[in-house]
C-alpha cells in the first residue's frame, strides 16, 4: 500500500470499503463520513480505521478535518451520512457522555477539569462512591484514585486541587479519568503542545502502557518527529478528505508533507504587481514573554507579507502585539522610520494601522448591531464629530459607498450583522478598517469560513490595496492563499520565525517544512 | 482609500415581513396599554369609576415613579454597555442626606451645620450632584481598574453608601429645609426633570459618539477594544454619569419629602433595573432604548397606582411586579433566540 501514490491509496481504500465485511478486530471503522456546517463542508467521504493495541496518528493542515472527525468519534457532532462502526457494530452517538459510556474518551486540547475540585472528585464526578447514608464516601474515592494512578504510574495526590497542578499533571488526570471509564478508545488532541520534554517522555510511557493493554489511541499531532517515536500508523487528511494511511516504520517525512499539502492549486490568487515603496513597518526582536520571542521582519509599501504557521505557532499573537492589543514585553516597532511604543490599539490606529482579527464573532463583529454601526465605529473621531455629535449623514454616505464597493449583500445598512453570511460579515469588518484609510493593514485569516466567491473578491481587494501602496501583512492557514498572494512569506513555529521565504523560492513543501519541524 | 465605487449596495429581497418590523418599543407600549386597560375594566367593576380618565391620578402615578425613572435612565445606559449598577438606591440616600443638610433654614435650632444654613438652592443641588458623581466615579474606577464584576463592585458601593448615609447624622433625619430647595420636588417638577433627563439621554445615546461607543462595548467588548475604543475610560465615564443621575434623584427625593433620611431610596436600584429590563434592555448588553425604559417605568407606575386605585393590598402589587419582571426577561430571551435561528 505504501508504494502507491496517495490518489491510488484513496481508490484502494474506497474499493476495500465497498467489498469488505466489517472486521470484528477493528475498534473503530469509519467510512464515507460526511459532515457539513453552514457554508462549509468540513468532512467529505472520510475513512478511518483504528486497531486495538495501536497508536494511530492523525495528521493534516489546519482545517483538514481532523478535529471534525474526532468530534464525530467523541459524540460531539453527528455525521450527515456515512458508516461509523464500533467493534464491528454500527453505532450512533448522541452526546459525549454517550461516547464515554461506549468506551470512547476524548482528552481535550482545552482541558475540561473543574479547577477548584480535587483530582479524585474530577475523575469520579457523576460516579462518586456513596456510603450507606447516600453521601459521597471520600475515603473510598481517594483510595480508588490512588489505585488508578498507581496502575498508570502517575504520581499525584488524589486530594490536591486541579488549580494547583501543572498543565501536564492536569493532562495526566484527564488520561486517568478516561482510563477509569474503562475506555477502549482514547482520543488525544495535540497532547504534547503544552508539555516539556521530560513530561512528554512520561506521557509517551503511559501511552505505551495503554497500548500494551490493548487500547486504541488516536493521536492528533502537528509534530513530525513524534510520529516515529509513538505512532504505529498514520492517517493523513486534507481539505476534509481522507488522503492515505501508512505504517510509521516505513514512513518518510517528505511523503507525509506531500500528502498533507499535495492539493492542486486550482484556485489561483494572483497578486497584481505593485510598486514596492519605502519600509512601512519594521519589527525588531519583538517578544511577548511566554508566547513568542525575537520576531523580526519588515514590510514595505505595496508589499504583501504572508505569514504562515500552524495554529499555536504564535502568528496571531504577533499580530495582536503589533496592534497594541497585547503590548510587547520587549523589542521595537518602527512605523515609517519612527519608533513607536504601541501599547494600545488607539496608538496603532494613530500610526495608520488597521487589524482584521482572526475571529469574526469574538473580536470583530458587534453581532446585534447594524452594518452601519459596525462599519462606522472606528472613524467616530475628529473630522466626523461636532461637540460629540456624529455627522451621521456624511458617515451614512461613506458606509453606503464602502459597502457598495465591497459588494456587501444585505437588505440595507440597518440590517443586523448577525443576519449576514460569513463573507458579508467579513466585508463589513474590512469596510470598517478601510474607512480609516490605513497605511498598514494586518489581516488575520481574511478568508476563513467564507464561500469561494467572496474569497476571490477579498483577494482582489487586498491585491488592489497593495497596488495603492498599502503595506499588507496577511496571516493565513491556507497555503495556496499565502503562496498566491504574498510577495514574501514569513513562517513561524513555536513562537519563533523559522524562515522568511521569497515568493520565487516558496512552495507548499518548503513552507510546511519550516512550519512543522 | 480611493477604491472606485463599482455599484450600489446589493439589495436582497427578504419579503414584506422584514420591511414592517414592529419596533420593540411599540410592543412594550402595547403591554403598557394592556395593563392600563385591565385596571380600567377592573375599576369599572370593582370600584365603579374610570382608572384612566382622571388627570390627577395619572399625574400622581408619574410623579411616584419619576425618581425611579431618573435612576433608570442612568442604569439603562450601564446595562446597554454590558454592566449593572446596584448602588443607585443607596446613592439616593447619601445624596439626599448631604444635600438636605446644606438646605436647612436657620430657624431650625439643631441644624447639621448651624453655620451653613439659608444657603441658596444651588449649593445643596450641586453638592448632591457632586456626591452622586463621586459614587459613580468610584464604581467606574473599581470596575475598570480591577477586573472584578460590576455586580460586586456596585454591591460594595451600595452597602458603603447606605452606611455613610446613616453615619452622616447617626441615623437622625434632616428636616426644616428651605422653600427654594423644596421647589425642586414640588408639583410636577420631578416629572419634568425625569422627562427632560430621558429626552436628553435618548438624544445622547442615539446621536453621539458616547452613545455609539456604549452600544459597541455592550455588544462586544473585545471587538470594541480592537476597534480603537478606550474601553476602560468609557466605562468610568458611563458609571460616573449614572452616579450623577442617582445624585439628581437623591436631590429630588429629599426636596419632595422636604427632609433627608438614611432609609430613602431603598430598593430603588432594583426598580430601576426592572424598568430597563421590562423596557426591552438586554442584560447581555448592546441592546436597549431610553424610550423603552420610559415605558417600562410607566408600567411600574401603572401597576403601583392601579392596585392602590383598586384598594387592593400592597403585597399583591409586589407579587404582580415580580411576575412582570420575570415575564419581561423570558420574553426578551425568547425574542433573542428567535432572531438568531
Amino acid at each position: 500500500m505504501l508504494s502507491l501514490a496517495p490518489e491510488k491509496v484513496v481508490a484502494a481504500a474506497a474499493e476495500a470499503a465497498a467489498t469488505s465485511q466489517p472486521e470484528a478486530t477493528l475498534l473503530i471503522e469509519v467510512e464515507g463520513v460526511r459532515k457539513t456546517f453552514p457554508g462549509v463542508v468540513a468532512l467529505d467521504n472520510a475513512s478511518f480505521r483504528l486497531r486495538p493495541g495501536t497508536v494511530h496518528a492523525l495528521m493534516g493542515e489546519n482545517g483538514a478535518g481532523k478535529s471534525t472527525l474526532m468530534k464525530i468519534l467523541a459524540g460531539v457532532h453527528e455525521p450527515d451520512k456515512g458508516v461509523f462502526r464500533l467493534r464491528g457494530r454500527d453505532i450512533v452517538l448522541k452526546s459525549p457522555l454517550d461516547a464515554l459510556e461506549h468506551g470512547i474518551a476524548m482528552i481535550h486540547q482545552e482541558l475540561n477539569l473543574m479547577p477548584y475540585m480535587s483530582v479524585a472528585e474530577n475523575i469520579w464526578i457523576r460516579r462518586e462512591p456513596l456510603n450507606r447514608l447516600g453521601l459521597v464516601d471520600h475515603g473510598r474515592m481517594n483510595q480508588m484514585t490512588r489505585e488508578l494512578l498507581r496502575q498508570l504510574s502517575i504520581d499525584l495526590d488524589p486530594e490536591s486541587n486541579i488549580i494547583d497542578l501543572s498543565i501536564s499533571a492536569r493532562q495526566m488526570v484527564e488520561i486517568a479519568k478516561a482510563v477509569s471509564y474503562d475506555s477502549d478508545v482514547l482520543i488525544m488532541d495535540e497532547p504534547t503542545s503544552a508539555l516539556t520534554e521530560h513530561e512528554v517522555s512520561h506521557l509517551f510511557r503511559i501511552i505505551r502502557e495503554l497500548r500494551a493493554a490493548g487500547k486504541g489511541i488516536i493521536y492528533i499531532t502537528h509534530k513530525m518527529n513524534e510520529l516515529s517515536e509513538i505512532a504505529d500508523e498514520v492517517t493523513v487528511f486534507r481539505d476534509g478528505r481522507y488522503i492515505g494511511c501508512m505504517q510509521t516504520e516505513r514512513l518518510e517525512r517528505d511523503e507525509i508533507i506531500r500528502m498533507m499539502v499535495g492539493r492542486e492549486v486550482t484556485e489561483m490568487f494572483p497578486k497584481e504587481p505593485a510598486k514596492i515603496g519605502e519600509v512601512a513597518l519594521k519589527v525588531q526582536g519583538l517578544t511577548l514573554d511566554g508566547v513568542f520571542s525575537d520576531v523580526s521582519f519588515e514590510v514595505r509599501q505595496g508589499e504583501i507579507l504572508g505569514v504562515a504557521g500552524l495554529i499555536g505557532s504564535g502568528r496571531s499573537n504577533v499580530a495582536e502585539t503589533l496592534f497594541g492589543v497585547t503590548p510587547a514585553s520587549s523589542g521595537s516597532i518602527t512605523v515609517f522610520g519612527k519608533e513607536v511604543c504601541v501599547d494600545s490599539p488607539q496608538v496603532a490606529m494613530a500610526q495608520g494601522m488597521a487589524f482584521l482579527t482572526e475571529d469574526r464573532k469574538d473580536t470583530g463583529c458587534f453581532l446585534n448591531l447594524s452594518i452601519l454601526e459596525n462599519m462606522q465605529i472606528s472613524v467616530l473621531n475628529g473630522e466626523h464629530l461636532t461637540a460629540g455629535f456624529v455627522h451621521q449623514k456624511t458617515i451614512d454616505q461613506l458606509c453606503e459607498s464602502m459597502s457598495a464597493t465591497l459588494r456587501v449583500k444585505a437588505p440595507g445598512l440597518y440590517e443586523r450583522v448577525e443576519n449576514l453570511s460569513g463573507g458579508n460579515q467579513q466585508k463589513v469588518l474590512i469596510g470598517r478598517w478601510l474607512l480609516t484609510n490605513p497605511r498598514i493593514l494586518i489581516l488575520d485569516e481574511p478568508t476563513r469560513g467564507i464561500d469561494v466567491g467572496a474569497k476571490a473578491e477579498i483577494h482582489r481587494l487586498i491585491s488592489r490595496l497593495a497596488g495603492q501602496g498599502v503595506a499588507v501583512i496577511m496571516i493565513s492557514s491556507e497555503l495556496p492563499e499565502v503562496l498566491g498572494m504574498s510577495d514574501r512569506i514569513m513562517v513561524m513555529h513555536g513562537g519563533r520565525v523559522t524562515g522568511i521565504l521569497d515568493r520565487s523560492e516558496a512552495d507548499q513543501v518548503s513552507i510546511m517544512q519550516l512550519a512543522a519541524r | 482609500m480611493a477604491i472606485a465605487n463599482t455599484g450600489t449596495i446589493d439589495k436582497l429581497d427578504k419579503g414584506p415581513l422584514s420591511k414592517f418590523r414592529i419596533p420593540a418599543e411599540a410592543r412594550i407600549f402595547m403591554v403598557l396599554l394592556g395593563v392600563a386597560l385591565i385596571f380600567e375594566i377592573l375599576g369599572w367593576f370593582l370600584v365603579g369609576q374610570s382608572f384612566l380618565a382622571n388627570k390627577e391620578r395619572l399625574l400622581v402615578m408619574i410623579l411616584q415613579v419619576s425618581v425611579i425613572g431618573i435612576i433608570a435612565v442612568g442604569v439603562t445606559q450601564i446595562i446597554i454597555m454590558g454592566g449593572i449598577d446596584l448602588s443607585s438606591g443607596s446613592v439616593v440616600a447619601l445624596t439626599a442626606m448631604v444635600s438636605a443638610s446644606l438646605a436647612q433654614t436657620s430657624e431650625f435650632g439643631r441644624a447639621v451645620f448651624p453655620s451653613l444654613t439659608d444657603l441658596p438652592m444651588v449649593v445643596p443641588l450641586l453638592s448632591g450632584l457632586v456626591v452622586g458623581l463621586a459614587c459613580g466615579l468610584l464604581n467606574g474606577f473599581v470596575i475598570a481598574k480591577t477586573a472584578i464584576p460590576p455586580f460586586i463592585a456596585t454591591l460594595g458601593v451600595m452597602v458603603t453608601a447606605r452606611g455613610l448615609a446613616k453615619w452622616y447624622t447617626e441615623g437622625e433625619p434632616i428636616s426644616m429645609l428651605s422653600d427654594s430647595y423644596a421647589e425642586i420636588g414640588s408639583g410636577i417638577t420631578p416629572v419634568l426633570i425625569f422627562l427632560g433627563v430621558a429626552a436628553l439621554f435618548h438624544v445622547i445615546l442615539s446621536y453621539t459618539r458616547y452613545g455609539k461607543y456604549t452600544y459597541a462595548i455592550g455588544a462586544n467588548r473585545a471587538a470594541a477594544r480592537v476597534s480603537g475604543i478606550n474601553v476602560a475610560r468609557h466605562l468610568v465615564v458611563v458609571y460616573a454619569v449614572a452616579g450623577l443621575l442617582s445624585g439628581l434623584a437623591g436631590v429630588v427625593t429629599s426636596a419632595r419629602a422636604v427632609s433627608g433620611q438614611a432609609g430613602m431610596g431603598m430598593m430603588y436600584e432594583l426598580d430601576a433595573i426592572a424598568a430597563a429590563v421590562i423596557g426591552g434592555t438586554s442584560l447581555n448588553g448592546g441592546l436597549g432604548k431610553i424610550t423603552g425604559t420610559v415605558i417600562g417605568v410607566l408600567i411600574l407606575g401603572v401597576v403601583t397606582s392601579g392596585f392602590t386605585f383598586l384598594r387592593i393590598d400592597a403585597y399583591y402589587q409586589e407579587i404582580v411586579k415580580g411576575v412582570i419582571i420575570v415575564v419581561a426577561v423570558v420574553a426578551d430571551q425568547y425574542r433573542q433566540r428567535h432572531r438568531r435561528s
